[in-house]
């Protein structure tokens, strides 16, 4: 099993990174997935973060075969 | 109903199509309306086009529990969330947000409420092309 990362707007043109697919580790969290996936970019202050497209805080724990999603600030409408 | 399209909107046709689909014809006595339009300037900046781009799966989740959550607020008869992305052009409708009810209050609160909460949390991004290249919005303007 493992984990997916996705990445939009801004943030995915910036790191140049759309999906990832990385091993679940025992104890991962947003936090975590956030560095392995993008070998340890510097995570803007204003990025939201979800877990299986519900919004979560960084220190989430992530399990296996979770969808991980970083985007920045919304502007729909 | 809540629907996201590539497709061009014309919130009149859309709604009164709704309207019509519904069985409350003789119960609501009030349709509040929102309409989000594309504009061609901003921030003092000319704004040919704009690509509308959505995390699949998560907008409709998000759209889904606010109207669901606006329903137990209010008691509302029916209501719409249109929402378009792609690539979009100066007059294009981005959002229609239509809430029937029997008195007015309710249909103006809620309607308010599910734009300001749609422009807050629904995972939308605009980028703009401008004359000398293109930007990503960063933020929406207060409600």
């Amino acid at each position: 099993m493992s984990i997916h990362v996705r990445f939009f707007a801004s943030l995915r043109e910036s790191l140049d990174i759309d999906t990832v697919t990385l091993h679940a580790d025992a104890n991962d969290t947003v936090d975590s997935v956030w560095h392995r996936a993008t070998d340890g970019a510097t995570r803007p202050n204003n990025t939201l973060c979800a877990i299986n497209m519900e919004y979560v805080n960084a220190k989430q724990a992530v399990s296996d075969g979770d969808e991980v999603a970083f985007f920045p600030p919304v502007t729909g409408g | 109903m809540i629907q996201i399209r590539t497709e061009k909107i014309d919130p009149w046709k859309e709604i009164q199509r709704y309207q019509n689909s519904l069985n409350i014809q003789g119960k609501f006595g009030a349709t509040a309306v929102f309409v989000g339009s594309m504009r061609d300037m901003n921030e003092g900046e000319q704004v040919s086009a704009m690509t509308l781009e959505h995390y699949p799966g998560m907008t409709d989740k998000y759209l889904h529990k606010i109207t669901q959550e606006a329903h137990q607020q209010w008691p509302l008869l029916d209501s719409l969330i249109l929402h378009r992305v792609g690539d979009v052009y100066p007059d294009d409708t981005i959002v229609v947000v239509a809430v029937w009810s029997t008195h007015r209050a309710d249909a103006f609160t809620a309607c308010r409420s599910l734009m300001e909460q749609l422009k807050s949390e629904a995972p939308f991004w605009k980028k703009e092309q401008l004359s000398n290249g293109s930007r990503w919005v960063e933020k929406n303007t207060p409600g």
